[in-house]
């Protein structure tokens, strides 16, 4: 399940989605939230801008290929947009396999390649007023060590 | 006619979300980026930054695709969610 929502999600409630199948023996959920600092910057807030059908694609096309490689069940992707303040959820990545490798490892695969490939863009309110993020090249290359690993062409 | 979207930094460098412009034969996306770049110094400044994306009826893609009347194109830099 993809969603992307101005709205908080609640992470008990995803679980319980989640988590109601017996051929499951695993569940990783991970929680993205805005921290306080960045590049040496007091961050108060974010704001975030999509581009609206081709994220809910690039979702679905991550989840497919997740699917592709790994065991699994349920799969819930939920990203925020809009306004958020210093401490909020921005991002819920959750899914279910009947084995707990395929989990953590698709779920890491998962945020990863959100990270580098669906149209977000955040926008951080600082001390020193609003600032664009970069993106960073750390995040392009574990997103292109999965393609390798995976043979994923990008 | 081609729709044209600019996202990000990049809206709000260019005050602009979308625009539409006329295909042509042969029209690349490579091409639309130089056309859109004589608009003024502002565009021809903003729109040679190098770590530009590009995506066609929201598929990123490369700077040689054709693009024909009705597709949607749209300009943003790398993304930065998550």
């Amino acid at each position: 399940m993809i969603r992307v929502q101005q709205n908080d999600f609640n992470v008990a409630d995803e679980y319980e989605k989640l988590a109601n199948d017996n051929q499951d023996g695993a569940v990783v959920t991970f929680v993205g939230k805005v921290r306080d600092f960045n590049e040496g910057l007091g961050v108060q807030g974010l704001s975030l801008e999509h581009y609206p059908g081709m994220t809910e694609s690039v979702l679905n096309d991550i989840e497919k290929q997740a699917r592709e490689h790994w065991p699994l069940n349920h799969v819930t992707i939920i990203h925020r947009v809009g306004d958020l303040t210093l401490g909020e959820q921005i991002v819920f990545i959750g899914v279910t396999s009947p084995h707990r490798k395929a989990a953590f490892a698709a779920c890491e695969f998962l945020i990863d390649f959100l990270k580098t490939k669906a149209p977000f863009w955040k926008q951080e309110l600082t001390t020193e007023g609003s600032k664009w993020l970069n993106a960073k090249a750390c995040d392009d290359q574990t997103s292109q060590q999965w393609s390798n690993k995976l043979n994923i062409k990008n | 006619m081609i729709k044209v979207l600019f996202f990000a930094r990049l809206r709000e460098q260019l005050s602009t979300d979308s625009l539409q412009l006329t295909a042509t034969e042969n029209m690349t996306t490579a091409i639309i980026l130089q056309q859109l770049a004589k608009t003024d110094d502002l565009w021809a400044k903003v729109l040679s930054a190098d770590n530009l994306l590009v995506a066609v009826n929201q598929e990123i893609t490369d700077w040689d695709h054709i693009v024909k009347t009705g597709d949607e194109v749209a300009f943003f830099p790398p993304v930065t969610g998550g």
